[in-house]
């Protein structure tokens, strides 16, 4: 349908499950997507979308009572799903890393930053603690702190190099892919803006892939190059930033612009969006979207919508209206 | 498109997936019960627990009801064995041994149960008071823990024991409760160390709630299946300490309780004389007590974590993944 030789990490038809006692609530439903190499990748949603559940399944990361119950991940063409043991831990971090949004707290209080470092290193390479010292040095340069610091304790910094240190330590490894969920969101705006503007200097001059999520859509839409719309565990639209900011197709890509104010231009009334988002027992019938949705019709409330391509608008959409 | 065809996996959907793990949907009856005592009957190990428990107190408190002998007259002859007039037999001296269970269950428990409660309450205040105010007080009342878990509780009761002579039940529980909250203490002051730092509990001091009510209603909850992880503990080890004081003769042998049964059984060479049942029914009996009691123990510990909850499917996840040809590592 849209295999594309480029990607990096192929997501099709992801379902992840939250086990109950007595029922399996599904948290995403089905979602696929690509990876470019060399890409910055996002995924927004409201809370509770099923954002960071997909970041934890593509890291092979899902804890009990999650579990991943159906799809494909695939990763340079291998599967990721049936990645084990050896494998599975050259496949964390060294190929692929993540950047948490409180990700500084795994930093061990107890411990100096660079044997945090270095540890990473020697864990995935075989090579001397001397290479290794150099190598965090390296990545202490890169992410802006001076390597002089190394023999700091991660108390003696403030949030935001710790977080810069994170992304160090996942960066060390030269990952292909990062995965980074609400990195920044921890932080004022000043080291976000800080912190992001760095992370698109290293992707530039390192070319990894980033998965990048949010619920700051200003911030992902200058962030991003292709954006991934999610609500309720499903993806409705996926297409380049510029189209998800300028000529949304979903009106829930539309509804989620208008909650944010324009910086110029006159003042006018921000649209929310009315009501809240489903809860994963009480999923509604057709497009999950169509109780808040203002331009839901009857064909809305029956029948579930699929991702279609319009290649005019260079994006996919799910969504009825757009058949019409 | 490249020609590769690249099979969409499609996932199975959540009933299937329910029905996969053996998931069943909840009875109705069972939400309108608290959710505390609704997770310990539908939990296969506190259910379990819970029956062998309710069986073995209800037999005690309706003692009469099961049998017509006095537990402390001759019903028969000497060690008659098992039938239809006497279930269990009689022992040396004729008296029924069924009715010598139910009856020392009553004492064994109660003793055992209220012990077990006495040193989990005071560990329970002990233990949160020197945690969640520290400084002076936590000095002094850890000084007290420490002397109480060095103290040799078993050698201490014997000398008591010997000192008042033939100590009667509730004077071995007293004993037993005095000298086996140290080990619940010591836990919970760990548990609320590490609690009080957390940020609801700052919250709760911040927002000006009472010291008592931060206790009760913001630390307590947390540190449940440790309160009740304590209880277990102290309980069994109180019906053990019980009928071992009591075997070895330094308890009241004119009472009746499952250790002065063990106490007479091997007084009067129960076993060298091939009378088995005059020795196993008891010491079954407190087997049975101390793992029902473990099993609750189990069973709380999982109503209080969905990890571990969830845990109780990894057999089914790992054989529906391995079905998929997909990595079984969970966890």
């Amino acid at each position: 349908m849209f295999f594309d030789p480029s990607a990096l990490m192929e997501v099709r038809n992801l379902a992840i499950d939250y086990v109950g006692d007595n029922e399996v609530l599904r948290a995403v439903n089905g979602i696929s997507f690509n990876i470019k190499r060399g890409e910055i990748f996002g995924l927004a949603g409201e809370s509770g979308c099923g954002k960071s559940t997909v970041a934890f399944g593509l890291a092979r990361l899902t804890r009990l009572p999650g579990l991943v119950s159906g799809g494909s991940v695939s990763f340079n063409g291998e599967e990721v799903l049936n990645f084990d043991g050896d494998r599975l831990r050259q496949y964390r971090w060294g190929e692929v890393s993540f950047v948490f949004q409180s990700a500084m707290n795994a930093l061990n209080p107890v411990i100096r930053v660079s044997e945090q470092l270095t540890d990473v290193i020697q864990t995935h390479k075989s090579c001397s603690l001397q290479v290794a010292r150099e190598r965090a040095a390296e990545m202490f340069e890169l992410v802006g702190i001076h390597p002089d610091r190394l023999e700091d304790f991660p108390h003696q910094f403030s949030g935001g190099m710790r977080q810069r240190i994170c992304i160090a330590i996942a960066l060390c490894l030269e990952p292909k892919l990062i995965i980074m969920d609400e990195p920044t969101t921890a932080l004022d705006v000043v080291v976000q803006r800080d912190i992001i503007e760095q992370i698109r200097a290293l992707q530039e001059q390192l070319g990894f892939s980033v998965l990048f999520i949010t619920h700051d859509l200003g911030l992902m839409i200058e962030f991003c190059d292709r954006i991934g719309i999610m609500y309720s565990g499903e993806l409705v639209e996926v297409g380049p930033s510029a189209t998800i900011f300028e000529n949304p197709l979903h009106p829930y890509t539309e509804a989620l612009g208008q909650s944010f104010p324009p910086l110029t231009g006159p003042r006018v009334r921000l649209e929310g969006i009315e009501g809240s988002p489903p809860r994963l027992s009480e999923i509604p019938l057709g497009c999950r979207f169509s109780p808040r949705c203002s331009k839901a019709i009857a064909v809305c409330k029956n029948q579930s919508p699929h991702l279609i391509d319009y290649p005019k608008q260079e994006s996919r959409a799910a969504c009825h209206l757009l058949q019409l | 498109m490249n020609g590769q065809t690249h099979m969409p996996n499609i996932a199975p959907t959540p009933e299937e997936v329910a029905r996969e793990l053996g998931l069943k949907p909840q009875q109705n009856w069972l939400r309108k019960l608290p959710p505390m005592l609704g997770g310990l009957i539908t939990n296969k190990k506190g259910l379990a627990g819970v029956i062998l428990l309710l069986v073995l107190i209800l037999s005690a408190v309706f003692a009469p009801a099961l049998s017509e002998y006095n537990p402390n007259r001759r019903a028969g002859g000497p060690h008659v064995s098992p039938n239809a007039e006497h279930v269990l037999g009689t022992t040396r001296v004729g008296k029924d041994v069924w009715t010598q269970l139910l009856y020392g269950g009553r004492t064994s428990l109660a003793v055992g149960f209220i012990a077990g409660i006495v040193a989990t309450v005071i560990g329970l205040f002990v233990g949160i008071a020197s945690g969640y105010f520290g400084g002076k007080v936590d000095e002094i009342l850890s000084f007290f823990v420490n002397v109480v878990l060095v103290l040799p509780a078993l050698p201490l009761i014997i000398v008591i024991a010997a000192f008042i002579e033939e100590a009667s039940p509730p004077v071995i529980g007293l004993v037993l409760a005095l000298t086996g909250w140290g080990w619940s203490a010591r836990t919970i002051r760990t548990v609320t160390l590490s609690l009080r730092t957390k940020e609801f509990i700052l919250a709760a001091e911040l927002l000006g709630e009472k010291k008592w009510r931060i206790i009760i209603m913001e630390l307590f909850p947390n540190m449940l299946s440790f309160v009740v992880g304590g209880f277990v503990l102290a309980t069994i080890y109180a019906i053990l300490a019980e009928a071992g004081l009591e075997f070895i003769g330094l308890g009241d042998p004119s009472s009746v309780t499952w250790g002065t049964m063990l106490f007479w059984a091997q007084k009067n060479s129960a076993l060298q004389t091939g009378a088995w049942w005059e020795v196993w029914p008891e010491c079954i009996a407190i087997m049975v007590t101390g793992a029902a009691l473990v099993l609750v123990n189990f069973a709380v510990d999982e109503i209080t974590s969905p990890q571990l909850r969830a845990g109780r499917h990894i057999p089914a996840i790992r054989k529906f993944l391995a079905k998929r040809g997909r990595s079984t590592d969970v966890f």
